[in-house]
């Protein structure tokens, strides 16, 4: 364990509910985990998983009704956001904390120039005349590489691409340095070649400015290439945390093993490559009417009867490596 | 930009041109010529005299000549010859004009003030008791009829002062011109209020829901900030864009509230042409009306283009 | 730590269940679930049947002949005899308003159905076969739109003659474009669906296709339309009517009955003022609750 004062975030039992007309949808179901200065923490499952959730509800930007955390600690720097008042959070939002959206091309105000979005950013946190908030808007946008900043801060949003304005999404993210940033799928709006562009420039920026980093994604390739730690969330819950290396060498939970076999080329030594891409059957059970086991049971072929009775719990597997899986320490061996 | 300003204006010209079609048709599909229903509205029939009028207004001639020569007339302001007053009929409608515009512009400033304001509040207050209670009064002011309330004002004005509002055709000062206009353009804007406030509401709730207001509020801005300064600026857009809807909708509410409190409009001369018969002061005055409404929906769309920077680019 | 824990503690889940509408799945319940989030719109629906029932039952329910003439009681203030005053000819103010929901609602749902239909039709063999058709239509309903409502209405009335058939076709007649533009928007959104690319592919015939399948998905907007409609047709009679363009006499239409008191009574008669004007108001301010509550319910986009 690294020295507790590089921690920047330690999220307990982080619970949040969604009231439908279905019922309670229990989208984040007591999920923990950290960050530490400048490492980078990726969150991987499929749509519907409650990854999104959990970014939302690290901001508290949970849309409230129907949503609500109900349960647990987001402690950023040291104070537990779900204390604070609306005000207090309101002077993090933006500051300490930041968030870059999946959809640039619907994520900034269509009716005002980039410049001024970034200005306002600034300007909510820091004491600064106009003039100034500008300069250092302009000088975050040469931060992330857009050409002609001084030109494009005078431009509004439709007039830039849309690997630009995800570029001026991470200048107004990271214009206050915040502690920690939040990335909900940067790149999955993207075009392929623009994708590793703008990888590569969150992970320089991170690197330069010492930010935690939780990268919100369904693309392990993605993961490989650029987080330390790995959480993977399936129907609300943490089912597998490891490092990088761990998780990509033996995955403990059969799910996690559905999804490095899913996609192709996985840089992981034991899965063969295959002519055909496996896929896991089935859908993600909804959230309302949860199995009482685990609830991947039924979709996974490991299944056995203790799974559908029982919710197995998250255990260490050695080295940090948790798993929440009865079977965890035959997975490697039936795949 | 200009291609596009070039294209709107001809689709416009091709409306009216349809519009004036639709107007000359419409008040020939009646059985009989405009002279029998002239006549028989008189009273009496005198053949010389019928067959006289008949030649005057070109009846006698075929349909293609006749919306030749009207439109002619229309387009040279000729708006043909009033038989109630006896004088030619621009001469009738021209000192009308102003009365009716003073009265629009004070219902339209009238609903946009009151309009907007509300419906933003009522959006950004959605689902409490204040939103309820705001969307109440914009639907009852869409239920009552206009003149109905004219009316009721007027009962209201008896009731309290023992007189009725008596319409001052030279007001002296800004006041009395305030004061001459305002009560019946208030009248006539309570709807128009109501109808804009509703689209401004729906408006706002459906730029509240928009990425962009996310990422607002995870700058850290404030609700007022988010609501005020992110989002109006959205919202206002589309209400602007229904102005040109608001305009048609005031004219209807103008020609009954002119009516009621006996104001002379253009609007209410329209009602005394059709109930007079007037059938050749009905064609063109619709036919004005009906430029007035295109020229503001045409006016609208190039505001909308000043005011929307993703159109001065994309055209 | 304590403030979050206080907060987290005050959640009382089958309240927010109950609120979210967790139970009310079906039938009965969904039925009651709805009319309590949707208070205004059940009392819309009830401002509607009242309506509906008074046109039904207007025989019944009427004290006096609506039409006949006594002008010994004429001018009568609200008695105990009649109710809501006696008007110039001394007819019962509140037997005619009984009668008068009848027109009243024989024009509006007589012109939405009539504009519905054909708006229907239109829209959807615009948005169905595109071409020469659709550009026509077009540029037809920018015209009709072009006029206000009320002065296309006065202008086939005028040219009509005033008479119930000719005020309904005169009402329903601009209400076809607006109609005819949701189902013509819908019906090409609908065709892009891939259970419309299906039903093509199987050898499903065009007309069979937009009969089958794409009317049936734009039912939600259509009634949704079609009732925030019937108020403003409503109103629009009562316009007409109060113009004098529109119903006939001796029938009452409310509009008819301000018009025929309008200014001159305004000082010595305020109950045929005040009494027609209160029927036309809430019968249209019922539809459009009943209309605004249904809107939120049928068009998920519209929901808040």
């Amino acid at each position: 364990m690294a020295d507790m004062s590089d921690l920047v975030l330690d999220v307990k039992n982080l619970r949040t509910v969604f009231f439908t007309n279905s019922g309670l949808f229990k989208a984040v179901d007591d999920v923990s985990f950290t960050v530490r200065r400048g490492e980078t923490l990726a969150i991987v499952g499929e749509s519907g998983c409650g990854k999104s959730v959990t970014a939302l509800s690290l901001l508290r930007l949970v849309p409230d009704p129907p949503g609500r955390i109900v349960g647990g600690s987001v402690t950023l720097e040291g104070t537990d956001l779900l204390t604070l008042d609306d005000a207090e959070m309101r002077a993090i939002r933006g500051n300490r904390i930041s968030m870059i959206f999946q959809e640039p091309m619907t994520s900034l105000n269509p009716v005002m120039r980039i410049g001024h979005q970034i200005v306002e950013a600034v300007r909510l946190h820091r004491n600064m005349s106009a003039k100034e908030a500008h300069d250092l808007a302009i000088e975050m946008l040469r931060l992330v590489r857009i050409p002609e900043p001084a030109r494009r801060a005078r431009e509004y949003p439709h007039q830039l691409s849309g690997g630009m304005r995800q570029r001026a999404m991470i200048a107004m993210a990271l214009a206050c340095r915040p502690a920690l940033l939040i990335a909900d799928e940067p790149t999955t709006a993207l075009d392929v070649t623009i994708q590793a562009q703008i990888l590569a420039l969150i992970l320089d920026l991170q690197k330069e400015l010492g930010t935690g980093l939780v990268l919100i994604t369904h693309d392990l390739g993605v993961v490989a290439q650029t987080a330390q730690r790995v959480i993977v969330m399936y129907a609300g819950k943490k089912v597998e945390e490891a490092s990088v290396e761990a998780l990509f060498a033996a995955p403990k939970h059969p799910y996690t093993r559905g999804l490095m076999a899913s996609i192709p080329a996985v840089p992981a030594s034991d899965v063969a490559p295959q002519a055909r891409l496996n896929e896991i059957p089935g859908t993600v059970p909804s959230l309302v009417r949860l199995p009482a086991g685990c609830a991947f049971a039924p979709r996974c072929k490991l299944a056995i009867k203790r799974c559908q009775e029982e919710y197995p719990p998250l255990a260490d597997w050695g080295g940090g490596h948790l798993a929440a899986c009865w079977r965890a320490a035959e997975v490697a061996e039936v795949a | 930009m200009f291609a596009y300003l070039v294209r709107r204006l001809f689709l416009m010209l091709v409306t009216l041109f349809g519009i004036s079609i639709v107007i000359f048709f419409l008040l020939r599909i009646v059985p009989g010529n405009i002279v029998d229903i002239l006549f028989a509205a008189a009273g009496y029939v005198d053949p010389a005299d019928k067959a006289n009028l008949e030649k005057e207004l070109g009846i006698d001639q075929p349909l293609v000549v006749q919306y030749v020569h009207w439109i002619g007339g229309f387009l040279r302001g000729d708006f043909g010859y009033s038989y109630v007053s006896e004088k030619p009929a621009l001469q009738e409608i021209l000192p009308r004009i102003p009365i009716t515009a003073r009265l629009a512009g004070l219902a339209l400033l009238f609903s946009a003030s009151i309009g907007i304001p509300l419906g933003v509040i009522s959006a950004v207050k959605q689902g409490t008791k204040l939103d309820y209670a705001l969307r109440v009064v914009s639907l009852s002011g869409l239920s009552l009829p206009s003149f109905w309330l004219g009316l009721l004002i007027l009962t209201a004005s008896v009731a309290m002062f023992g007189q009725m509002p008596i319409f001052n055709p030279n007001p002296q000062t800004w006041l009395e011109a305030f004061a001459t206009y305002a009560v019946p353009a208030a009248a006539v804007g309570f709807r128009s209020a109501a109808l804009t406030m509703r689209i401004t509401r729906s408006s706002m709730l459906e730029v509240l829901r928009q990425d962009y207001i996310r990422t607002a509020r995870a700058k850290g801005a404030s609700d007022a900030a988010v609501n005020y300064h992110h989002a109006l600026k959205n919202a206002i857009l589309p209400v602007i864009t229904v102005i040109g809807i608001e305009a048609a909708f005031l004219i209807g509410g103008l020609i009954v509230t002119e009516t009621v409190f006996n104001i002379p409009g253009v609007a209410r001369f329209l009602v005394e042409a059709i109930r007079w018969r007037d059938y050749p002061i009905v064609q063109n005055l619709v036919m004005f009306i009906a430029v007035v409404v295109v020229f503001a929906n045409f006016t609208v769309d190039m505001l909308y283009a000043v005011f929307d920077p993703r159109i001065r680019f994309t055209e | 730590m304590l403030v979050a824990e206080r907060r987290m503690a005050t959640i009382d889940y089958d309240l927010e269940l109950k609120r979210a509408g967790a139970n009310a799945t079906g039938g009965w319940r969904r039925v009651l679930f709805l009319a309590r989030r949707h208070v205004l719109g059940a009392a819309g629906l009830i401002i509607m049947t009242v309506f509906v029932f008074t046109a039904i039952f207007a025989n019944v329910l009427a004290r006096f002949d609506p039409l006949t003439v006594d002008a010994a009681h004429a001018l009568a203030r609200p008695s105990a005899a009649h109710w809501m005053g006696t008007d110039s000819f001394g007819r019962d103010v509140f037997s005619r308003i009984i009668h008068g929901a009848r027109i009243s609602l024989a024009v509006g749902l007589g012109s939405t159905a009539l504009g519905g239909t054909i708006g229907v039709i239109v829209g959807l063999t615009s948005g169905y076969l595109s071409g020469w058709f659709d550009l026509v239509f077009q540029r037809v309903s920018d015209i009709l739109q072009a006029l206000p409502l009320l002065v296309l209405a006065l202008v086939m009335t005028a040219a009509l003659g005033p008479s119930l058939p000719n005020v309904i076709i005169a009402i329903a007649i601009p209400l076809i474009p607006t109609v005819a533009r949701v189902i013509r928007a819908n019906t090409l959104a609908l065709r892009e669906q891939p259970f419309v690319e299906a039903a093509k592919s199987i050898g499903m015939s065009e007309v069979r296709i937009a009969v089958r399948h794409v009317l049936p998905n734009t039912l939600a907007p259509l009634i949704v339309l079609a009732t925030a409609q019937l108020g403003s047709t409503i109103l629009t009679e009562a316009s007409l009517s109060f113009l004098g363009l529109g119903i006939p006499e001796p029938y009452p239409s409310w509009g008819r009955m301000l018009s025929e008191s309008a200014a001159e009574y305004v000082r010595t008669a305020p109950w045929l003022v005040i009494f027609p004007g209160i029927a036309i108001s809430l019968a249209v301010f019922g539809t459009n609750l009943f209309g605004d509550a249904l809107r939120d319910i049928l068009d998920p986009r519209q929901r808040g």
